[in-house]
């Protein structure tokens, strides 16, 4: 079973924090982190690879330092790691990411599984994992919370909906995105972190993944963003003082102001 | 396309350097430059006061010339029945299409579906497309994107809008990648520039903290994904015609990839979480299991739903299906209780685009009470029981 891991590096949002004097982003020092879904994802494929064999790759589109990235993914337990990292692939959308990593994919070999964590917590889209199966025409579930059965032409899922759940069966090769309630992600082995130390990382630009330049990065992207601004905070911040019953009383009536009970 | 900064005019103010959400620009000798980390969202040219960054070689947009006409809304469902946030996609989709001075449809995916097809009309919908067969009962990703873009690529529309739910947003991001088109996810507002005939799509970013408007200037159809309970529900009225266009769909079922084993609904008794108008939360401020009772016993009370922060599922007091924030749900319920929650950003980013937040905690310096339109600073189990008291007395 070769499995191909989709990992993102997003800043950290822990660190992120709104100024109250000008209600903007606060983000000195933010720390770079595998995006928190990814790693279900990487604990999935490890877990895959523990009963089944085979290989377990991880693959990751961004600038040069997102290499950091996959160098932790191998000390998960990883195999190899590969960058997609080239100007051109620059302020893609979630369209021309799509055919970024899934010309990545094609390029590290074979595969049976796809992994992606259901979405990145910068971009919140959850459509590049979706996008990767239409451009490798594979069919993929989306939100999965559970893998029940894995043969050799099969996988028998359960994914997350709304208002509960469907056990899902799609053929292999194929996709799967990934919610937390999956697992619970392993820490770093030693000797995968001695390993991801001295991995060799294959860096592939716009030349190496057979795509022409229209299709990738900003020049690729099929959406624009034009405006970015911050949202208006719903209302007014009011502490209601006084007792215990003075207090419920002060919210009962707000609420009822405001029309919302 | 790209972001010019003209040295002459830059005077290093740092204005840019702090409004640039991408952290790409920074200050050296006195000057403004911009890393790769740069999305020319135009923020930075925006707030200079000196007119020294310019966006050059701005994309000419595809709004006329194009055969693409007509708004379309996915109209999901569920058991035979409509979707709530389909009604409050008519309601905005109307708008959109009255702008646009072209008809407003609607596509409609299921088993036996004639009675909906009418209340589609009735909530305006000019025309709705309706694919009707076994296969399509359940959701099928599969099978419902081959359906709709097949749909797309005869009929042409230029937007197409469904709503963010699990079903939106796992088939519809595969429908626009094999379109070769753009979609805008979670969106929160849309309106058209009427001057390119292009859609405005507005949505939270970073967790809400910031909000992006994004346009999809050259290919067609426009998509887009809408959050729940941000948009106006469509009025209904029964004396709407309508034309009904059903595609036929023998041999889409051969040889599938993807099978529906079993449908599990799971929540039943509690609202999902996504879609309720209320939401009562509990946190680790609740100590123990068996007091999210309370927190139960309140949404109850107020025809609400439970949810929860990561720290309270974590601990296993209550089931993944009700965590808020950024590894669970994000919600935006006219009302959003949150008790005995601190209020780490992860939790915030998942509802601070609630309409009110009435927050309770023992810790007065919570930061939960940043994001608060109420607060009340004490202890969860004095607050709560006299909240369901007095709620219980009004209501009787």
């Amino acid at each position: 079973m070769n499995i191909v891991v989709c990992i993102k590096q997003v800043p950290e949002t822990t660190s992120v924090k709104i100024s109250k004097d000008t209600n903007t982003l606060m983000r000195e020092g933010v720390k770079s982190i595998i995006n928190p879904f990814d790693m279900y994802a990487i604990e999935e494929g490890l877990r895959i690879k523990e009963r089944f064999g085979g290989r377990i790759s991880a693959v990751s589109m961004g600038p040069p330092q997102a290499e950091e990235a996959l160098r932790e993914a191998v000390s998960y337990g990883v195999d190899d790691a590969f960058l997609l990292s080239d100007r051109a692939f620059a302020g893609a959308d979630t369209l021309a990411t799509s055919r970024t990593l899934a010309k990545g994919i094609k390029k590290i070999g074979s595969f049976d599984l796809i992994i992606c964590g259901k979405q990145a917590i910068d971009g919140d889209t959850a459509q590049v994992g979706p996008g990767i199966a239409e451009k490798l025409d594979i069919p993929f579930v989306a939100f999965v919370r559970k893998i029940r059965e894995i043969s050799n032409h099969s996988i028998k899922v359960e994914r997350m909906m709304d208002n509960g759940y469907d056990v899902m069966e799609i053929t292999l090769p194929s996709l799967i995105t990934v919610v937390k309630e999956i697992n619970e992600p392993r820490m770093p082995s030693l000797r995968g972190k001695m390993k991801a130390k001295s991995i060799d990382i294959p860096t592939w630009g716009l030349a190496d993944l057979e795509i022409g330049e229209d299709k990738v990065g900003l020049k690729g992207s099929a959406t624009q963003v034009i405006k970015v601004f911050t949202p208006k905070r719903g209302g007014r911040r009011e502490m209601l003082e006084g007792s215990v019953e003075t207090q419920v009383g002060l919210l009962i009536n707000r609420l009822n102001d405001l029309k919302v009970i | 396309m790209s972001i010019k900064i003209d040295i002459e005019l830059c005077t290093g103010c740092g204005v840019c350097e702090e409004a640039c959400p991408f952290e790409a620009i920074k200050i050296q000798d006195d000057v403004a430059s911009m890393d790769e980390r740069c999305n020319l969202c135009g923020a930075c040219v925006d707030v200079c006061s000196f007119e020294a960054i310019s966006i050059q070689g701005l994309r000419k947009t595809g709004g006329d010339g194009n055969d693409h006409k007509g708004v379309w809304v996915f109209a999901e469902q569920r058991n035979g029945k409509i979707a709530s946030v389909v009604l409050e996609l008519l309601g905005e989709g109307r708008k959109l299409a009255d702008k646009l001075g072209v008809d407003l449809s609607a596509v409609f995916f299921g088993y036996s579906v004639e009675m909906q097809t009418n209340e589609l009309i009735s909530y305006g919908a000019d025309k709705v497309y309706v694919a009707d067969a076994p296969i399509l009962r359940d959701f099928n990703d599969e099978i419902y994107s081959k359906v709709l873009v097949d749909l797309i690529n005869e009929y042409k529309p230029e937007i197409v809008l469904s709503g963010a739910t699990a079903v939106g947003r796992s088939f519809i991001p595969e429908v626009s990648a094999r379109l070769e088109t753009g979609l805008t996810a979670d969106c929160t507002a849309l309106d058209i520039d009427t001057e390119r005939r292009i859609l405005l799509q507005t949505r939270p970013a970073f967790g809400g903290n910031i909000m992006a408007t994004i346009i999809c200037p050259d290919e067609r159809p426009q998509m887009a994904t809408v959050r729940h309970k941000v948009m106006k529900k469509a009025t209904y009225d029964t004396n709407r015609k309508g034309e009904v266009i059903k595609k036929d769909i023998d041999g889409y079922g051969v040889n599938l990839r993807t099978k529906v084993l079993e449908v599990v609904e799971e929540i039943g008794e509690t609202v999902n979480i996504a879609e309720a108008d209320v939401i009562v939360s509990g946190g680790r401020g609740l100590q123990e299991p068996k007091n999210f009772k309370l927190i139960e016993e309140l949404a109850k009370i107020l025809g609400g739903a439970v949810g929860a922060s990561r720290g309270a599922v974590d601990a296993g007091w209550i089931p993944y299906s009700h965590q808020v924030g950024q590894t669970g749900k994000t919600v935006c319920p006219k009302l959003y209780i949150a008790c005995g929650i601190s209020g780490a950003v992860q939790h915030l980013v998942g509802m601070q685009s609630s309409d009110v937040i009435v927050a309770i905690n023992i810790d007065k310096d919570a930061p939960i009470f940043d994001v608060a339109t109420f607060g009340i600073a004490g202890d969860v189990f004095e607050v709560v029981p006299a909240l369901i008291k007095r709620f219980n007395e009004i209501r009787g």
